[in-house]
């Protein structure tokens, strides 16, 4: 979901939770239609050997557009809307901490594999957060990754993500 | 007393070297995930479970449930020492129990917290190993209109028992069973909500869900509120195990009061959270020193976790009897089952009497085990909570990334994990709850698929819920749950004036 788009609103000017509740409660209610149009399409209806393959789905839209109306009536014109601030700017640097290079470290997997991306992921972290020094952080993340390598491929033969590139290819694994 | 032979021949199949050697990995993996922050029960399940899928069935759920014993467990060290709770279900805990370690009684804590942790689960299992079968039996006589009921009435009684919005639990519900809708229709073959892209054919894993709404929305969630770690050390001894165990029997109203609490809200899916505070509550309110709860009383320990493990415990008589989970995690097991190409549900009482025996009895054993496996273990888990969380964070995310990997061989699960845990995240601070949403991402298939083989029957009318008295039981009392809300309401509306006309009298309930 857009959390960074949603919570970039709140920075600074400190958007009110309710307006928040909003917002996603318009994304829930899109989220219903469009699974609404879609069963509809499928066939919502009766057919002649049963209910048609949309149609659970269909009722399931509609569950999910009544319950949006809802939660969008009971934040903007609800008695106990929350006027609290979503999210403090310090609150929100901490997270996107944490968030942005998950993603970034996701979108490293696929290309160097999880070994790889997982290893300069947590050294980094540990310098660039814990300021932990650069020979401890390389050396424990090293560990914790072939920790992780013997665990999967060797004692319980599960291949994890090698990426397009598989630069430990020679490892045989 | 079929049911104790039947145990007997459990105890039997658990007792293999290698079943033991499981549990207590099991329980040791268990309570080192109840003490990280970020990872719980449910999403530690997930992430193990591929590594259970060369095992023999039963050795697998040993080894799974003995991570949830373990989960259980580890939720009150950190309570207790550290003022944070590891898990939902251990909030309650650090009311008193940090208190007490504050006041250096860590140790007493401890112990009680333990071992009223395993009173709940043993009153809960014998619950489960002499009503199991018998549910079981009765469902047997079910057809698809009532095993949809029994579907409505679960997912109902999160509207009617939950707090806050009904319309938050109905939508987070409602896109749980969207999730599980997209992909192959099982009965046309025809592909739903896929919108052309091959790679939704498979459809959302909820294992997927479960790792990225829990693991990841949990550690933004951890970090946003700015770990620090400060701790209070934590020295067991036999001394003040044996000590604490001499007053634990003054409290036994206490832990048989907790125990039908969590047994009653895990059976109907509460869970074991709202389970801890309503025991909690009750403890004080009823207690004589219920003042002076909040400033170390042992009571205020064993209320909760008493109530947490009975109500984790018996989440998962519905699971084995009628294939409905009680809590997200047994949700999870549920979703290993079918993998593993069982069908829960009361057939599975009939057909593999081994493996729900065998599950069965490791859930007396296991419990033993971890209460032994914690109480000695307590000062090794207590250091892993000095490590720096810029070391655990990333380790946690790495970790969640390969769970969700492994589940089908996939990156674009990893990115939904990603998706989940940012979804996760809003969720939780605008208090959608999460659980209706994993359990109908569970149960969505089977829920649609007995509603549409009742429909078949009747030729698309819906009076066939009510067709019977026992269905039209438990329909009516599923919508009864359902509009509670409103009825609710409406009853106070009602009652107002009456109270201020006849102040003296008594509520009847």
């Amino acid at each position: 979901m857009d959390s960074q788009d949603q919570a970039s609103e709140a920075e600074g000017h400190g958007v009110p939770t309710f307006a928040i509740e909003a917002v996603m409660a318009l994304l829930v209610l899109a989220l219903g239609l469009v699974i609404v149009v879609a069963s509809h399409k499928l066939g919502a209806g009766w057919t002649s050997d049963g209910p048609g393959a949309g149609y659970f789905p269909f009722y399931v839209g509609l569950i999910l557009c009544i319950s949006a109306l809802g939660v969008l009536y009971q934040s903007l014109l609800g008695k106990n809307r929350s006027h609290g601030i979503f999210v403090t700017g310090e609150q929100l640097r901490r997270v996107l901490v944490v968030f942005v290079p998950a993603v970034i470290y996701v979108l490293a997997v696929q290309f160097v594999g999880i070994y790889i991306a997982s290893a300069v992921y947590i050294a980094l972290f540990m310098v660039r957060l814990g300021k932990i020094s650069v020979i401890k952080s390389v050396v424990t993340a090293v560990l914790i990754n072939a920790a992780f390598f013997l665990m999967f491929e060797v004692w319980f033969k599960v291949p994890l993500a090698k990426g397009t590139l598989d630069l430990l290819s020679f490892l045989g694994y | 007393m079929t049911e104790l032979s039947a145990l007997f021949h459990g105890f039997a199949v658990v007792l293999s070297p290698m079943n033991m050697l499981l549990m207590l990995v099991g329980i040791s993996l268990g309570v080192l995930i109840g003490v990280l922050p970020g990872l719980g029960g449910a999403n530690g399940v997930a992430i193990l479970l591929p590594l259970t899928f060369t095992m023999s069935p039963t050795s697998a759920i040993i080894m799974l449930s003995c991570i949830y014993w373990g989960a259980l467990f580890g939720g009150a060290i950190t309570s207790i020492l550290f003022n944070i709770p590891g898990e939902p279900w251990s909030v309650a805990t650090t009311f008193d129990g940090y208190p007490m370690a504050q006041d250096g009684r860590a140790g007493q804590a401890l112990t009680a917290a333990f071992t009223s942790s395993f009173v709940g689960a043993f009153v809960a299992v014998v619950m489960i190993t002499f009503l199991a079968p018998v549910v079981a039996k009765f469902a047997l006589k079910f057809g698809p209109p009532e095993f949809f009921a029994v579907y409505l009435l679960t997912f109902c009684s999160f509207v009617g028992m939950g707090k806050g919005s009904p319309f938050k639990i109905l939508a987070s519900m409602a896109i749980g069973f969207a999730l599980a809708a997209v992909g192959m229709d099982t009965v046309t073959g025809q592909l739903r909500l896929t919108f052309g892209i091959p790679d939704l054919m498979r459809g959302f894993d909820f294992l997927i869900a479960v790792i990225g709404l829990f693991g990841i929305g949990e550690i933004l969630l951890s970090m946003e509120e700015g770990l620090a770690f400060t701790g209070k050390s934590a020295r067991i001894n036999p001394k003040v195990v044996l000590e604490t165990w001499k007053q634990l029997p003054k409290y036994w109203v206490t832990s048989i009061r907790s125990s039908l609490v969590g047994i009653w809200m895990g059976i109907t899916p509460g869970g074991a959270t709202p389970a801890s505070f309503m025991s909690y509550g009750l403890a004080k309110k009823m207690s004589k020193d219920g003042a002076k709860f909040g400033t170390g009383q042992m009571e205020g320990v064993i209320a909760p976790e008493t109530a947490a493990h009975a109500a984790g415990t018996s989440a998962l008589l519905p699971m084995l009897a009628l294939g409905i989970p009680g809590s997200p995690t047994a949700a999870v097991l549920l979703g290993g089952l079918l993998i593993w190409g069982l069908q829960p549900g009361p057939l599975l009482f009939v057909e593999q009497k081994d493996f729900v025996w065998g599950l069965i009895a490791s859930m007396y054993l296991g419990n033993l085990a971890g209460l032994l496996v914690v109480l000695t273990t307590v000062p090794l888990f207590a250091a892993i909570l000095r490590i720096p969380f810029a070391i655990i964070a990333p380790v946690i995310v790495v970790i969640c990334a390969i769970g969700a990997y492994t589940v089908h061989n996939a990156m674009l699960d990893v990115w939904f994990m990603l998706g989940f845990g940012a979804l996760g995240y809003i969720f939780k601070k605008l208090d959608y709850p999460l659980a209706p949403l994993v359990l109908a991402l569970v149960l969505g298939d089977k829920a649609e698929d007995s509603f549409r083989q009742a429909m078949l029957v009747s030729q698309g009318d819906l009076s066939i819920m009510v067709s019977n008295p026992l269905v039209g039981t438990i329909t009516g009392l599923a919508l009864l749950l359902l509009f509670w809300p409103v009825i609710g309401r409406l009853i106070a509306m009602v009652r107002k004036p009456k109270a201020s006309t006849f102040t003296t009298e008594q509520p009847v309930d």
